[in-house]
């Protein structure tokens, strides 16, 4: 069994800064990270693959840098990673993402053994655009069913059964055969870290497969900015309002400073 | 030359800074009043590997024994989140586990190395003796030969994880006269009759970590436990404490680091005549010479590390860092203190542990007053 695991780079911070000029996200300074709900995609997939066995194959469209999360995916115990980079891929919405990632899973598939059964994997949004679309789009590119915001899993043989979240409140439980595509939310695990083995064997003994547009024979209208249907008419960051106090210490230090500060603002 | 650290020093410095932020950090204050190491934290810190770091993966290690700046930047993070673990850490690789690997013959790794790497067992380095403290070669515990055997008498102290330690590196006086010819290092499992554990100091600092007296009374030792060779043992210990220095020194820039950047916060949200402190001069210098003394104390380590790693003289070079780090450290957590007025004497606050910790730095493994003698002594013997 092959499980492919999505995954996106995004800035990791709770406070980010946009570049009034360019609509776009301001980057320098800016430490990249895995996308959180995708870490937990990989998790799955991990413990799917120590269950089961399986083929772990992390997947990622973004610049070069995004190098650096297919690594850490490897740290953490994934097999092999994938990096969709082209000029062409810039400016994707998530319907030119879906059909790039859709074009790598199916190459991947045909170039080992096409009748092998697989899973997709991804996290059920990103925290920088927040869309989770990506995930159903893809099942609709792949041609295959698909579960969304999965809070447990389990498999058997080439039947999955998942736990999703429905409407806030409800959980609603699915059948499904594989090949399959699910959508994860952070409540499904908890991610591990990669132990430092697995980070000098992702960097000492592991090779990136890079993919650029003619690799995938894409269709360069259904690709990055050509092939995207929406369009970004402008971005900003909340602003913060107020100033925040973080108040440090053992839980009854904390309440009693909690206690002053509301009598020294003449509040209590 | 080279100044960016490679990807994969990146990644073990962002994942090990997350590590400890999420699991040391939270239980540092407990540990320090428990004076204990947390054994959640130890569970962890032992599939992560921090306890193979610098050990070959064949070993049961994560490999980073041919780079040591990797090696430095993990401890750094480490004591960053806490310097009591840094230290055990530091410790266990750099001082017991790492000679074990580069001086040990294949079957003493094999009956060692292997569980130090794994962390199934904590390893210590006893030298210190309550008569032979700077001046090493005063060492009195002695061992005596008796067949294939030695028979070890005598009492070590101040011995970082003693303990809690499963195997031990001793420095034994092996021959009656007093001099640096006569000393062997051992190789001590704990379990071995006659070997006990003293008292465990009650510190200023490094609380959590354990330090201990250990006491050996006709502790019979196989020959073949030996490392590096009989008569060898004072020059083992120097070649061992080299190494060590590089540990101890990424410590203290982590140590340091914290406290920095504690400064900076507490700087920019402590609120006095209607202004953030680190408006005033006094404040901003002081966090500027701060940044200075740990970035200087850092490219030292990486110094002394890339030059252990090039198979060059590293020896003045580890002394010259340990010493800048360690007095960096201080003056960093000293100024932190500062910064926060009132609050920094406050248990409440980590710079008033920070300020504790430091200290330690510049007493072991070498004082700050044999440190500047050992590259004194370097600097002379070659002449300008
Ligand atoms: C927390 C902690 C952990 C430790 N861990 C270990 C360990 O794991 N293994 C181990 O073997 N030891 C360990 N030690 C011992 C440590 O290395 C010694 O304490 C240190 O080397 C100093 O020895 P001393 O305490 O006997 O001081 P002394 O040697 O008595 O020094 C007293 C003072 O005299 C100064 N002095 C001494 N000789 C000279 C000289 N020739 N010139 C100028 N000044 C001099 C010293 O710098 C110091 O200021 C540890 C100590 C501590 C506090």
């Amino acid at each position: 069994m092959k499980i492919f695991v999505c995954v996106k780079q995004v800035p990791g911070v709770s406070e980010i800064k946009i570049d009034p000029k360019t609509n776009t996200l301001v980057r320098e300074g800016v430490e990249s990270v895995i996308n959180p709900n995708d870490r937990n995609a990989i998790e799955l997939a991990l413990t799917l693959k120590e269950k089961h066995g399986a083929e772990v194959l992390v997947l990622s469209m973004g610049p070069p840098q995004a190098e650096e999360i297919l690594r850490e995916s490897i740290a953490m115990g994934a097999d092999k990673g994938f990096l969709l980079t082209d000029r062409a891929f810039a400016g994707a919405d998530t319907l030119a993402t879906s059909y790039t990632l859709s074009l790598a899973i199916k190459k991947i598939l045909k170039e080992s053994d096409p009748e092998e059964k697989y899973l997709v994997i991804c996290g059920a949004q990103a925290i920088d655009g927040d869309t989770g679309q990506v995930p159903p789009e893809l099942a609709e590119e792949l041609g295959i069913p698909q579960i969304a915001y999965v809070l447990s899993i389990e498999l058997n043989e080439d039947k999955i059964v998942a736990e999703r979240k429905f409407r806030a409140v409800e959980i609603v439980v699915i059948e499904t055969k594989l090949p399959a595509l699910i959508s994860v939310l952070n409540d499904i695990n908890k991610p591990r870290y990669p132990s430092m083995a697995g980070i000098l064997k992702a960097h000492d003994n592991s090779k990136i497969t890079y993919y650029n547009a003619q690799d995938l024979n894409a269709d360069e209208a259904k690709i990055g900015l050509n092939g995207s249907s929406t369009e970004v008419w402008k971005i900003f960051a909340p602003e913060r309002k107020g100033n925040r106090v973080i108040l440090r210490g053992t839980l009854e230090e904390i309440v009693q400073q909690l206690c002053q500060n509301l009598k020294d603002d003449k509040i209590l | 030359m080279e100044f960016t650290l490679t990807e994969k020093q990146k990644m073990l410095k962002k994942i090990t800074r997350q590590f400890a932020e999420e699991f040391i950090v939270p239980v540092a204050r407990e540990s320090d009043e428990k004076q204990e190491l947390d054994d959640t934290v130890y569970q962890k810190m032992k599939e992560m590997n921090y306890f193979g770091a610098c050990i070959p993966e064949e070993y049961g290690g994560a490999g980073l024994h041919n780079d040591t700046i990797g090696f430095g930047i993990v401890i750094e993070e480490i004591s960053r989140a806490d310097a009591a673990w840094g230290i055990t850490i530091a410790v266990h690789n750099g001082v017991a586990a790492y000679p074990i690997y580069k001086y040990g013959t294949e079957d003493q790794k094999q009956e060692f190395l292997i569980d130090l790497a794994k962390g199934n067992k904590v390893g210590a380095f006893c030298l210190t003796e309550p008569n032979a403290g700077s001046d090493a070669a005063g060492v009195r515990l002695t061992a005596v030969k008796d067949g294939d055997e030695y028979v070890l008498n005598g009492t070590k102290i101040f011995a970082t994880s003693g303990g809690i330690a499963g195997t031990l590196l001793v420095v034994a006086k092996t021959g009656e006269k007093d001099s640096r010819k006569q000393m062997t290092v051992f190789l001590v499992d704990s379990k071995t009759p006659g070997y006990s554990v003293g008292v465990k100091e009650d510190k200023m600092g490094v609380r959590a970590s354990n330090t201990s007296e250990l006491v050996f009374q006709d502790v019979r030792v196989p020959e073949e436990n030996i490392l590096g060779g009989a008569g060898e043992g004072f020059k083992m210990a120097m070649k061992i404490l080299d190494f060590g220095r590089i540990g101890i020194a990424a410590q203290c820039v982590g140590l340091g680091q914290a406290a920095l950047e504690a400064s900076i916060k507490y700087a920019n949200e402590r609120v006095q005549f209607n202004q953030p402190i680190g408006r005033f001069q006094a404040i901003q210098w002081k966090i500027a010479d701060m940044a200075i003394a740990i970035e200087s104390a850092r490219l030292f380590t990486y110094k002394a590390a890339y030059l252990h790693d090039k198979g060059e003289q590293f020896g003045m070079a580890s002394s010259m860092a340990k010493l800048t780090a360690s007095e960096a450290a201080m003056q960093a957590a000293h100024g932190a203190v500062q910064i926060h007025g009132g609050y920094g004497l406050m248990k409440a606050y980590p710079v008033e542990r920070y300020f504790r910790d430091a200290k330690m730095g510049e007493i072991y493994e070498g004082t700050s007053e044999i440190q500047r003698l050992v590259i004194a002594n370097n600097l002379l013997r070659k002449g300008a």
